[in-house]
């Protein structure tokens, strides 16, 4: 082992870092605009042309601001959840592949990281993590309603981890295997989306749940619970964990372009033109960079136009609806290949009616449940 | 389920299509309604001659007791106004003032007329009294000002004569 792998581990590791970092600056300037015109306003404009500058004059404002520590805190916990909660959102990302490899100054590059053979793995696991920071949080500030908040993000996120764990796994059947890399190159024919469109609604679903937003934000509840778990935290504190869910939102995002959406893959009808990522590999960034704007933009456009939905009815959902669903998509998807690999290839078009079907029937399931409510 | 959460999506992309409905304001300002009751202005006749004739009927008429005027007389040397008297003083106090417009209705000369300026911003409690020179509108032009030496015997009326009485 040369040292310029080292080298090129840590410019790897710098770019991706700042990359985040400025990408939440300018996914908090997107989420105002986009929402703004949603709501016929314009938004911030004024901080620089067409408000571009307007993140870092939240940054300066955020680390001017005085930082207050509740004097029944506990104190070193205070301090560490922010961190706790910042890392995995960061370190999360380092399995996500950005682009095939590339070959600059002689050494073949991956664009990613690591490319681990278990990245799948990686991602649950990272992703359970950030859980703590929000519990500590809570915890620590020594506050019912922090309290509360922290409570009712880990019952969430465990609940939807399942959900979004079963969904990976039809994901892992249809790629056959558990490497990120591997899984976007099996989406070359046709990206996962059109063979299982289930299994992406419920990640999807799974994954908002995961970063706490709308609908879905219990935890940071407004008029119920102040703000959640950062209620007590001001100033660089307060934009940590601020910080940790917009990247946990990039981050998600890219999960899902990356497992359903075909990562940083074109269209598969373009596959053979000069728009694939095979004749010119630094298209790779630009397609998944899209594939961002476009999902952050349907999460921004949902929490625009969907109320929260009551605490009962989020864990009924996860449990009653979702989960089984999710098991009934893993249990298609594994028909499905098994009928393509035994009988005839064109068989594997069952597993998207079939999902969709599935669907249909838990949609006919949360009316029910719905109408009964309305009755009692 | 479906159908109202597409219902929810289409709303709000209904917004997204209709534009924005921000005026940016200091930059791009909506015109006032004809009507509007804003600032008041002090007008003058075509020659220049001020309108008030000092009688303060505008002060009279003022619920809020804003308005002070105080009259000297006219001479055909210095002349502000038509006939007899004209306003030495006049002053507007601003935070008293509640845009009624009494006195507007008041003027027998039609002198005062609420204006479409609404961008009244003061620093201080003496600044929002306006006095007669902030309220006065500008002469058409500069050999025009008030006082003017004019002809004897030629503005004796103070209020106009009505172009029509049965009006």
């Amino acid at each position: 082992m040369d040292w310029t792998i080292w080298l090129e581990w840590a410019i790897k590791s710098l770019v991706l870092i700042f990359t985040l970092l400025i990408g939440f600056g300018y996914l908090t300037y997107y989420e105002r605009r986009f929402l703004a015109l949603l709501q016929s306003r314009l938004g911030p404009n004024r901080a620089g042309p067409q408000g571009l500058m307007q993140w870092m004059a939240d940054a300066v404002k955020l680390i001017f601001k005085e930082e207050l520590i509740p004097a029944k805190a506990y104190k070193l916990v205070f301090i560490l959840a922010p961190i706790i909660t910042m890392v995995p959102s960061i370190v999360i990302a380092a399995v996500i592949p950005w682009g095939p490899n590339v070959n600059l100054f002689g050494r073949d590059i991956s664009q990613s990281i690591a490319n681990i053979n278990v990245g799948v793995l990686y991602l649950m696991s990272i992703a359970s993590i950030a859980v703590y920071g929000i519990v500590l949080a809570g915890w620590s500030s020594n506050n019912k309603y922090a309290m509360m908040g922290g409570l009712r993000s880990s019952a969430q996120m465990i609940s939807y981890e399942l959900t979004l764990g079963l969904s990976f796994v039809a994901v892992i059947l249809l790629g056959n295997s558990m490497s990120l890399v591997e899984i976007v190159e099996a989406q070359r024919d046709v990206w996962f989306v059109v063979l299982q469109p289930v299994g992406a609604l419920i990640l999807w679903v799974a994954t908002i749940a995961e970063v706490n937003r709308h609908p879905f934000d219990m935890p940071e509840a407004e008029q119920e619970i102040v703000a959640g778990y950062h209620t007590e935290y001001s100033g660089m504190k307060f934009a940590l964990f601020f910080m940790a869910e917009y990247q946990k939102m990039i981050v998600v995002s890219a999960i899902l372009a990356t497992l359903f959406f075909g990562g940083y893959r074109e269209f598969w009808f373009l596959k053979d033109t000069f728009l694939s990522v095979d004749r010119v590999p630094f298209l790779g960034p630009i397609y998944m960079f899209a594939k961002l704007v476009v999902l952050l933009g349907i999460m921004i456009w949902v929490r625009a136009s969907w109320p929260r939905i009551k605490y009962d009815r989020l864990m009924a959902f996860g449990w009653k609806i979702l989960l089984p669903l999710a098991l009934a998509v893993v249990f298609i998807t594994a028909v499905g290949i098994l009928l393509a690999q035994e009988v005839n290839p064109w068989l594997m078009w069952l597993t998207p009616i079939l999902s969709l079907f599935a669907g249909w029937i838990a949609t006919l399931m949360v009316d029910r449940t719905i109408r009964r409510k309305n009755y009692a | 389920m479906l159908k109202e959460l597409g219902r929810g999506l289409f709303t709000t992309f209904k917004m997204l299509v209709r534009g924005p409905v921000t005026t940016q304001y200091p930059e791009e300002k909506r015109q006032v309604r004809p009507r509007y009751r804003g600032r008041h202005v002090l007008k003058r006749y075509e020659n220049g001659l001020e309108k008030c004739i000092g009688c303060s009927l505008c002060a009279a008429a003022c619920p809020a007791d804003a308005i002070f005027v105080e009259a000297s007389e006219n001479t055909d040397e210095e002349r502000f106004s038509p006939g007899e008297r004209y306003a030495s003083t006049y002053e507007i106090n601003m935070l008293r003032c509640i845009y009624c417009g009494f006195c507007e209705d008041a003027c027998p000369t039609e002198a005062i007329v609420l204006g479409d300026n609404y961008e009244l911003s003061f620093t201080d409690r003496r600044d929002a009294i306006y006095t007669k020179d902030f309220l006065l509108e500008g002469v058409p032009s500069p050999e025009m000002t008030t006082p003017q030496k004019v002809e004897p015997g030629v503005f004796t009326r103070s209020v106009p004569e009505m172009l029509d009485p049965q009006d």
